[in-house]
């Protein structure tokens, strides 16, 4: 019976389900929906019965006095609205500590959200914008805010967990159906809230691995200017510098190689390898005039090799840059990319000296 | 033509009959009316300046309205649009919904009932000349007006900086984008007029605790002979458990949002976690206030609709002790709910659990409201006037209201809709849905008391119905939203979700014609409207036994008060429109 009125509602309420979830929080749903009919019905059918019956018109005189007060009808309506919600208490509750508490074998993710895009680490380190998980697994999300209070909210798994920053919350689910399924952030974050969406990949059983291990291995897929896109892209630089000259929080990275900036000190820097690579880990040292010091540092977070793609990148994206710009990954294997790394680490200590 | 008939059964002293001299005429001037301690008057002021909220709150509804039913709301669209300007453009969203949110809160829901009708009415149901303190009464006054001016000083600033952004460096930030809760700490960064409209709700908070003080000390030192406490009106006890919430949880308001200026300007680090300070503190001292001032709003409509249904079903009140004390069950009960506003934030699932439980149990009182609104039309005599329609509209508004609150009561489903437009629909659903209609058909009731003219019952139930569809199809929708995950406060969404908002946009402009409608029939009652009776709907509660409008200082004579809901005695004189004392 439950499942047949379920089925009646599910046309407009609530998302197609894909987690652990759904029976519980659906059928608590529904339950209480079913009775909201049924009590809303209750009172309208009293209403209009009344107001048929009792409406002031010709003939019409009220049979006085009427009752003004019954302590047992009192009692009933006071007492049987009370069980019902201490059942529908019981209900929320039960199903509430069930997210509450993760299977301890459970897949570890960790988030972090910032304004306003999401970032999720992987186990092997590789960070995605977009949550992959693989199907009929326990995930558990570990997060945390690096700006303001965001809210990570995935309606086709009835899950919504505030991150908040200076804390780490935790959620977790079991995904049940492989596919794409929206993810919003629902608590409110400023200028570009709205659009701080990602996607869930939910893979079938045996594929998660190999495409982690892919996504990880893009440096030894990719030609570094390609990389480099996609580390500016995944990494949040672009929600402050754009890739079409257009000024936002920080300058624009077109045209930036090679470029010469005025910083808010009068001196003039030119925007070469160093300048660029001192930006990333060490924003705060040169301001470009007419910016504010916001930027956090990336020391620790960027391995050499992706601060030698985005670099290329840059060169890829500027006019003041032409020479070639490498096309083999610059990571082939390990031994190749211990040798890169070796030469990007060179390349710092000339610029320092 | 503009005389008053007097009512000639009635046999109140000879100096309430005398139509030339009532409190509108009986001195003229700015002053007159600036400084005067006249509670009609201050009603008077406050109804002119709370409608004005409203209609400057709704103009911002129906712009975010629009603006979400255009093609660059809908994120497909994105790419056909300069990102500069798409930014630009969810900035002025940004500001557009928390700029309603917060003119509806804090200039028209909180002040509306109890500052306009409690400040008209309480004194008059009571008896009495005035309110306990007259002089009181006419600062909180200022102090609103002195807190809205500040409040439109940000929005004018707003404007300013909009039109004009070179003036930002010499006036600050303007406008506001922070939503009406501020929460930290993204208010610490906002680059909008957070110090202002902070210090604005501040000093507003202020006005709220003295009206409190003030109706309080009314109800226990005025009340007239024969007038216990329970055959007080009911719209009295309903202010009495607003008064007590509007003097115990506004200072906490009022703390918080000093501490978030003082957050703000010295960067003492208290709730901004860059300073070693807890945003989650935040939440819980705000809600601490903000969810007892649900009460503050919903309770005194409560008060309202508890006169309405009783005079226009010509019946006595049914359950008047139920109702009585729901009132102050619902205001005590009110302060330990707060906690369901952060099911998500990461409290602890204790503290979850305790919340919840008693969130359902405050959902008893209100119940036994309904039904004894319900039974006390039962065997009555109805009479389906302009103000028994906001009887009935309120009636199915707040029982939707308060049924889709068990959803977000329990917690497995609240996790799912919590932030999305369910909870918007909810919340609208209680306080445009209820509080807004009793305020309308408060005004409708005591219209005649207040302005001594009738209002056109036709345009009247045209106006009711075109609100009530309206407000259904802007809000029912969002239910539906909701629940499929259409979080709130975003200015684009994913395709999934167009067709709601479409459908939503034209229901608010359906919902701002009926409302425009409401003006126009007050307006037209101001100038061409008959004039009233004493006692146009045969009610038993005090106020009707002075004239329309009444005389400066109310009543000659302290009336002698009875069972306020028993109306067996007055009957209607055709020769009058209006009801007269049968026995006299």
């Amino acid at each position: 019976m439950i499942n047949l009125l379920a089925q009646l509602g599910s046309r407009v309420w609530m998302p197609d389900n894909a987690s652990n979830y759904g029976s519980e929080v659906d059928g608590l749903f529904y339950f209480i929906y079913w009775l909201c009919v049924l009590m809303f019905m209750m009172i309208l059918g009293w209403m209009i019965l009344f107001v048929v019956r009792y409406r002031k018109r010709e003939g019409y005189q009220a049979n006085k006095p009427a009752p003004h007060h019954s302590t047992a009808l009192e009692l009933t309506w006071s007492i049987i609205p009370t069980i019902v919600v201490m059942g529908i208490f019981y209900f929320g509750f039960k199903g509430f500590l069930d997210m509450a508490t993760p299977p301890s074998q459970a897949y570890e993710i960790q988030v972090i959200a910032k304004k306003w895009s999401w970032q999720f680490v992987y186990p092997n380190g590789h960070v995605d914008n977009n949550l992959h998980v693989p199907v009929d697994t326990p995930i558990r999300l570990v997060m945390q805010s690096d700006d303001v209070i965001h809210s990570l909210f995935i309606p086709a798994f009835r899950i919504k967990k505030d991150a908040v920053p200076g804390r780490f919350t935790k959620t977790w689910f079991t995904a049940t159906q492989p596919g794409d399924f929206n993810l919003f952030c629902a608590e409110y974050c400023g200028q570009q809230h709205s659009v701080m969406k990602s996607t869930v990949t939910v893979h079938p059983a045996g594929e998660f691995e190999g495409w982690l291990t892919d996504a990880a291995n893009f440096l030894k897929k990719m030609s570094p200017a390609e990389a480099g896109a996609k580390i500016y892209n995944l990494r949040g630089c672009a929600q402050c510098h754009t890739s079409d000259g257009q000024a936002s929080t920080g300058p624009t990275f077109k045209d930036l190689f090679g470029r010469e900036e005025a910083m808010t000190d009068g001196s003039k820097l030119l925007a070469d390898e160093d300048y660029i690579k001192e930006s990333i880990l060490e924003p705060g040292a040169h301001i470009v005039a007419g910016y504010q010091n916001v930027m956090p540092t990336y020391k620790g977070q960027l391995k050499d090799s992706e601060i030698t793609a985005l670099i290329l990148y840059f060169k890829s994206i500027s006019k003041h840059f032409d020479g070639t710009i490498p096309t083999e990954p610059l990571e082939k294997d390990d031994q190749a990319a211990s040798e890169q790394e070796n030469q990007s680490s060179e390349t710092t200590t000339e610029g320092q000296q | 033509m503009t005389s008053i008939p007097t009512p000639h059964a009635n046999k109140l002293p000879e100096s309430q009959h005398n139509s030339s001299d009532n409190y509108l005429n009986h001195s003229k001037g700015f002053m007159s009316w600036a400084f005067t301690v006249d509670h009609k008057r201050i009603g008077i002021m406050y109804g002119i300046s709370i409608c004005a909220f409203l209609l400057l709150g709704g103009i911002f509804a129906l712009i975010l309205r629009t603006m979400l039913a255009l093609p660059i709301a809908n994120i497909d669209n994105h790419a056909n649009y300069d990102p500069a300007y798409l930014k630009h453009w969810m900035d002025i969203y940004n500001h557009m919904f928390t700029l309603h949110g917060a003119v509806m809160v804090f200039l028209f829901i909180i002040p509306g009932i109890p500052a306009v009708l409690g400040n008209f009415v309480l004194p008059l149901m009571l008896g009495a000349k005035d309110v306990a303190f007259p002089k009181l009464n006419l600062a909180s006054f200022h102090i609103f007006v002195i807190g809205s001016l500040i409040l439109a000083w940000v929005l004018l600033k707003g404007v300013l900086v909009a039109m004009f952004p070179g003036l930002s460096p010499y006036i600050g930030y303007g406008g506001l984008e922070t939503g009406w809760t501020f929460y930290t700490p993204y208010s610490m960064d906002s680059n909008s007029a957070v110090v202002e409209a902070t210090f604005g709700a501040f000093v507003l908070g202020f006005s709220s605790i003295l009206t409190g003080v003030n109706f309080i000390a009314s109800m226990h030192m005025l009340r007239p002979k024969g007038m216990n406490w329970f055959r007080m009106p009911l719209f009295l006890w309903a202010l009495y458990g607003t008064a007590i919430i509007q003097l115990l949880a506004t200072p906490v308001l009022a703390i918080t949002l000093l501490l978030l200026i003082a957050e703000r300007a010295f960067r003492v680090g208290i709730f901004d976690p860059n300073l070693d300070g807890d945003p989650i503190l935040y939440q819980h001292f705000f809600w601490f206030y903000s969810h007892p001032a649900v009460y503050i709003m919903v309770l005194p409509a409560m008060g309202v609709i508890s006169e309405l249904v009783t005079a226009h079903s010509r019946k006595h009140i049914f359950g008047y002790s139920f109702i009585a004390y729901s009132s102050i069950a619902i205001a005590l009960l009110g302060f330990f709910v707060w906690g369901h506003h952060m099911f998500t934030s990461g409290q602890s699932a204790m503290a979850n659990a305790v919340f919840s439980l008693l969130t359902f149990s405050v959902s008893i009182p209100s119940a036994i409201k309904v039904f004894n609104w319900l039974s006390t039309m039962y065997r009555g005599e109805i009479h389906l006037r302009t103000p028994m329609l906001y009887v009935l509209s309120f009636i199915l508004l707040f029982a939707i209201g308060g049924l889709t609150g068990l959803f977000l009561g329990a917690l497995a489903t609240d996790i799912h809709l919590h932030d999305t437009y369910f909870i918007v629909a909810h919340f609208h659903y209680v306080m445009m849905g209820s509080v807004l209609i009793a305020f309308l058909g408060g005004m409708y009731h005591w219209w005649p008391k207040m302005t001594g003219k009738m209002y056109s019952e036709k345009v009247g139930k045209i106006a009711c119905a075109m609100v009530f569809v309206g407000f259904n199809l802007t809000f029912f929708i969002q239910f539906i939203a909701g629940s499929q995950g259409m979080p709130r406060r975003y200015a684009s969404y994913v395709d999934d979700y167009m067709i709601y908002h479409h459908i939503s946009t034209g229901g608010a402009f359906v919902l701002g014609t009926g409302l425009f409608l409401v003006l126009f029939n007050w307006i037209h009652s101001l100038l061409k409207g008959a004039p009233a009776p004493a006692n146009p709907w045969g009610a038993n509660t005090l106020e009707w036994q002075c004239s329309s409008p009444p005389p400066h200082d109310n009543f000659a004579d302290t009336p002698v008060a009875g069972d306020p809901y028993d109306m067996t005695e007055w009957q209607y004189d055709e020769s009058i429109k209006g009801y007269v004392k049968a026995n006299d």
